[in-house]
């Protein structure tokens, strides 16, 4: 989130679109109901099903699974052609005056430098035009033909209401319905919050989804002021912690890059890292990194990380390809080149596409461990359920073991929500059996590794070796410890840089925040990120104080918000070239003639002036992005791509077929059907009543929703025969269930141009284990592909086929 | 606020508890009514009446409140079927005191879509039918607060107040053959504590206080609710009954049919009514000589020859494993 939950209830409008924040988040939807019941704020829902959010909102439309964009950029469109935009925040705010390179352009799909042989574009012509100065050329009239906004306005142009009725199925009064009051919030004094999640995510282009939203966002002026922003409600208490500690294989802590085989050593690494200011006079914070990053490796090897073998850089693994997201782990593991895997917390046998490939990559194990509270479907994949998981278990080879693991509620350590608070929690109850902290675990495993290697030797084991493991018990260090590694501390003092003279923490101390980071090897800091949140003042995600000052739902006292206890991203957008609020009822920060003060931690130097600093400090530009140069992989606008299972051709192109640059493995291909023999769109979900694959455990949550089904329109279920309540059968290519068939009215047939398209929803949260009766999650249909840019599994959009078959009675 | 020991009756049901445990400040001295005692002595005082008020509009459904029910209540609910429906437990019962009941509407006057998703359970009548039917004495009371309260100990499990319920809200337990529902979560309000489905309602669709204040904040929903287009919206506080202490605030509060057949003048039995006045463990003795209508008879021959043998059964359907001698005593 680029805002907090409790500033929802500071908006105007509030558009959940690849979401379903009622059914999921319930109870941060507590906030929308106080925006609609304090400030009369209005709820739009854009969704393929009427869901448990339609139900409160004031207008709803539907869309067709995985045509995002199209909705997305027809709204863009709108906006700009019925002047709703927030023109002083465009031209200042965005790159929308950016020069970009004549090579750049898009035909039929595709953008600039295609190479369909390696599935991937020649970036090169995605960029600005650089001058001699170094710095990028604007121009601030938006009158020159390529600059930003007019190829914007161009790309657009092609995305009108009528599209969006072919492509998307949503009537075009509705869209033109919706994108009237999205328009009203163009208004500096009106803003709009987009809530999403994996609706927009779990898509093959679902970062482009989200750039779309954003994009949207920036043209009516409503990032980084109260009530508006993009925010990402994250569908677990801890994910937003897992993403921001670096549990991706490409990432290090604090959302530094884990080093490619191409940074043969440490001044490679870091000729990458320059982030030379692009315009005269901007900040560019990622200057920065060199400190983060040394911080970083001094945590990990203390003394033995010097100046002299550059911070142990060479300690780090290299990445010999883009990264080892889960999609490349089991399909490796299905080749057989993976002979042990740990599943810490993670049920993959259920969570990720295809489950018929997870059980041959499972069975091709030597070894599994699975670290969990509960007893998953993973652990006992080889088990044999009847129809739920009818596998041969005496051809499975693989050893599995079953470490039980406490869970959050018998463990001390912070959670951090989707709004960046890292919230401190106690242990509310004694583990159960022989479960044990994850810490204790990896903590005993690190050691036998350790004491391996000093027996017996072995390549490189300096990274083991040197590893710092200061801890009181070194069998299982506490969450206060950990804590405190990561905010980080001064190995030496730390004077300021401006005035050598004034010491800023001593030797030993925790530093205040990521300010006093050095890159002299000075400072330790696992996470820079965390910084501030346990300083020498203490455990400050601890705190819980509730005051709200002029009630603006900042809560500055309670917990600690990453990065500084900043609540909203980029607030010093907030405000005007002068520096004044867009809107006075709705100040944020202001600037006072000689600093920025406010309710807010402000998003910038605090005596930056507001005329030649941009707010968006984390870009060279000083600017927010409109047009992304060739940071994502499918391109510096969104484009229309299909899912790669459609039953609709793109429009723009009918030979594309999904993402063009996702990464497909072969095997996984052939395995993609054609609405020819799959005629209806598939699309999967939570259910309010349960908690992934872990409330099913649980007999009341179980007893509220207890049986897997699907939901179908009344027309599609006259068509098939198939009765409210029945059995059906649902296939795909790549596996078959069997489930309950809910017929309703709230699923319709959408009219996509002389098509009529039937949707299909598939909840998940049923297995083989647990209290619930036992059934299937949507990954027994689901396709093996992931997002272009981050490989999130496309869950959201596949073909499938429905039948109804004789299933046990009905009690 | 809530826990304060100067006031009656908790005035919301979102503060926490005290650290200290409170006395309980709910007792047979503030019962107004009890059924078959007509003999009852006067309350020694007057309760501020409280209400629980359910705002439809706000609902998401989550079933939050069905999940904290059965959690104080520590019931059981099965793990039953899907049916083709959100609704499960497929409809209220003795372990399921309150149901999300959900129903789709196309609305012919805006072509909207709706899903009216209402929260079913006891409405707690100020005119209680069940009470004027229960022919069990003490076995179901009402506070002075408003709360309708079932006396397990007292009830002979005869099914009357099934009957008696316009709103068909009581459950009989076919174990323990006693009749259940919910209880405006009596013991909780006692100790200043606002019912556990309240508390846990995410949204705040469902508030609870005293019945003043929840009028006030209903009829600003209401407001609200008709400045987005719901001309009709309105409260549902049925004076057939007498007015309720749970009661809605509906988008269409001109057809509550809607919302899964919420009746639109909810009035108890004329065959209960004609009970009115008449002391009913007399009247029963009566009926035993006397032949009536069958109408009456149907109401009552589910009745009081229940306790022995069905005592017996039901120790059979908990115990199976009981000698046979014992199940032939």
């Amino acid at each position: 989130m680029t805002n907090s939950w409790t500033d929802i209830r500071n908006t105007d409008l509030v558009i959940v679109m690849g979401g379903n924040a009622a059914e999921a988040h319930p109870c941060g939807f507590k906030w929308v109901t106080e925006a609609k019941a304090h400030r009369g704020a209005k709820l739009i829902v854009v969704d393929p099903r009427f869901t448990r959010t339609a139900a409160v909102s004031d207008y709803y439309a539907h869309i067709r699974p995985g045509s995002d964009i199209v909705f997305l950029m027809a709204t863009i469109n709108w906006m700009i052609q019925n002047d709703k935009v927030q023109w002083e925040y465009v031209k200042n705010f965005t790159n929308a005056a950016f020069i970009v390179k004549d090579e750049f352009g898009w035909s039929e799909g595709l953008f600039s430098g295609y190479d369909a042989e390696k599935r991937d574009y020649d970036k090169s012509s995605w960029e600005y035009v650089v001058g001699e100065d170094g710095f990028a050329q604007v121009d601030m009239t938006l009158s020159h033909p390529r600059c930003v906004w007019n190829l914007l306005k161009e790309h657009v142009s092609r995305y009108t209401p009528e599209l969006v009725e072919q492509v998307c199925g949503t009537p075009r009064d509705r869209f033109l319905h919706i994108a009237g009051m999205i328009g009203e919030c163009s208004a500096p004094d009106k803003t709009m919050t987009s809530m999403y999640a994996l609706g927009w995510t779990q898509h093959s282009k679902g970062s482009q989804n989200i750039r779309g939203m954003a994009m949207l966002q920036l043209i009516l002026g409503n990032i980084g002021v109260r009530g508006g922003g993009m925010n990402a409600l994250r569908g677990h208490s801890n994910i937003q912690g897992l993403t921001d500690v670096g549990l991706m294989s490409n990432l290090i802590p604090g959302y530094l890059n884990m080093p490619t085989e191409k940074d043969s050593d440490w001044a490679t690494y870091m000729s990458k890292k320059g982030f030379k200011p692009l315009r005269p006079g901007q900040t560019s914070y990622w200057q920065n990194y060199q400190k983060f990053m040394v911080s970083f490796l001094k945590a990990m090897w203390g003394d033995a990380a010097t100046a002299g073998n550059d911070w142990a850089f060479d300690y780090l693994p290299k990445l010999d390809v883009a990264n080892y997201d889960i999609l490349r782990m089991f399909e490796m593991m299905d080749k057989g080149q993976v002979n042990l895997y740990f599943c810490q917390g993670f049920n993959p046998l259920l969570s990720f596409p295809n489950r018929g490939k997870l059980t041959s990559a499972l069975s091709k194990l030597k070894l599994l461990v699975v670290m969990d509270p509960l007893e998953t479907e993973t652990a006992h994949f080889w088990e044999n359920h009847g129809e739920h998981n009818d596998v041969d278990t005496a051809s499975i080879q693989t050893e599995v073991i079953e470490l039980p693991t406490t869970s959050f509620a018998e463990d001390d350590g912070s959670l951090v929500n989707s709004g960046r608070w890292m919230q401190w929690h106690w242990a509310a109850g004694t583990p159960p059996g022989q479960a044990q902290r994850d810490t204790w675990i990896m903590s005993g495993i690190f050691n036998r590794v350790k004491k391996l290697y000093q027996d017996e030797g072995g390549p490189f084991p300096d990274a083991i070796l040197n590893l710092t493991w200061n801890y009181a018990d070194p069998h299982e260090p506490s969450a206060e410890e950990l804590a405190k590694e990561l905010n980080g501390r001064a190995l030496e003092d730390v004077y300021d840089l401006k005035d050598p003279t004034k010491l800023l923490a001593a030797k030993g101390k925790q530093v205040a925040n990521f300010s006093q980071l050095r890159d002299d090897g000075s400072t330790m800091a696992g996470c820079w990120i965390f910084s501030g949140s346990w300083n020498e003042d203490g455990n400050m995600m601890a705190r819980r104080d509730n005051a709200d000052p002029d009630e603006t739902g900042a809560y500055l006292g309670w917990t600690y918000a990453w990065p500084m206890n900043r609540r909203i991203l980029y607030n010093r957008a907030s405000a005007d070239m002068q520096g004044k609020p867009w809107d006075p009822t709705r100040k944020l920060i202001e600037w006072n003639g000689e600093k920025w003060t406010g309710y807010d931690v402000p998003d910038i130097s605090p005596t930056a002036k507001p005329e030649e600093v941009g707010p968006f400090i984390m870009n060279p530009e000083g600017t927010s992005r409109l047009f992304t140069r060739g940071m994502m992989r499918d391109g510096p606008f969104p484009t229309h791509m299909e899912p790669f299972e459609s039953p609709i051709a793109n429009v723009f192109n009918p030979e594309l077929r999904g993402n063009p640059v996702a990464r497909v493995f072969a095997d996984d291909l052939a395995q993609f059907a054609t609405s020819d023999e799959f005629p209806f769109v598939a699309t999967s979900y939570r259910l309010t009543e349960h908690f992934h694959y872990w409330t099913k455990h649980n007999r009341i949550n179980s007893a509220l929703q207890p049986e897997f089904f699907v939901e179908l329109s009344a027309e599609l279920a006259a068509e098939k025969g198939i009765e409210k309540g029945g059995w059906v059968r649902v296939w795909s290519k790549r596996g078959s269930v069997k489930a309950k068939a809910l017929v309703t009215g709230r699923i319709k047939p959408m009219q996509c141009g002389d098509k009529t398209v039937h949707c299909i929803g598939i909840p998940l949260h049923w297995g083989f284990m647990g209290a619930a009766r036992k059934g299937w999650g949507p990954n027994s249909l689901t396709p093996f592909v992931g997002d272009a840019n981050v490989e999130t599994p496309e869950f959201k959009a596949f073909l499938v086929n429905i039948e109804p078959i004789k299933g046990e009675a009905v009690s | 606020m809530t826990t304060d020991p100067n006031l009656d009756s908790p005035r919301t049901a979102v503060s926490n508890p005290p650290i200290q445990p409170m006395p309980v400040n709910l007792g047979p001295g503030d019962v107004v009514r009890a059924s078959a005692m007509p003999d009852l002595p006067a309350p020694t005082r007057e309760l501020t009446p409280v209400a629980k008020l359910i705002d439809v509009s706000k609902c998401i459904g989550c079933k939050a409140c069905q999940s904290a029910c059965a959690e104080w209540n520590d019931t059981h609910p099965e793990i039953g079927f899907n049916t083709g429906s959100y609704q499960n437990p497929a409809d209220l019962s003795d372990q399921m005191f309150t149901l999300m009941r959900f129903n789709e509407y196309e609305n012919p006057e805006t072509g909207d879509f709706e899903w009216l998703i209402r929260k079913d359970g006891c409405m707690h009548c100020e005119d209680p039918g069940c009470l004027k039917a229960c022919p069990a004495p003490g076995a179901i009371v009402q506070y002075s607060n408003g709360i309708v309260d079932f006396i397990s100990d007292n009830c002979i499990g005869c099914g009357y107040c099934v009957t008696g319920c316009p709103f068909d809200i009581p459950r009989i337990s076919p174990t323990q053959h006693v009749s259940k529902k919910c209880t405006l979560c009596s013991d909780r309000v006692a100790v200043g504590q606002g019912p556990a489905c309240a508390k846990a309602c995410p949204t705040q669709a469902i508030v609870f206080g005293t019945k003043e204040d929840m009028v006030t904040h209903a009829n600003a929903r209401v407001e609200d609710l008709k400045s987005r287009g719901y001309d009709k919206a309105g409260i549902y506080d049925p004076q057939g009954v007498g007015g309720t202490h749970v009661f809605y605030v509906l988008q269409h509060a001109d057809k509550p049919q809607l919302y899964s057949n919420l009746p639109a003048d909810p009035k108890i039995s004329g065959v209960v009514e004609s009970w009115k006045g008449v002391t009913k463990t007399v009247g029963l003795a009566a009926i035993g000589l006397a032949a009536v209508g069958s109408v009456l008879h149907g109401l009552l021959s589910r009745g009081n020859r229940v306790t022995a043998e069905d005592d017996r059964e039901a120790k059979e359907l908990v115990e199976p494993s009981l000698p046979a001698q014992d199940k032939e005593a």
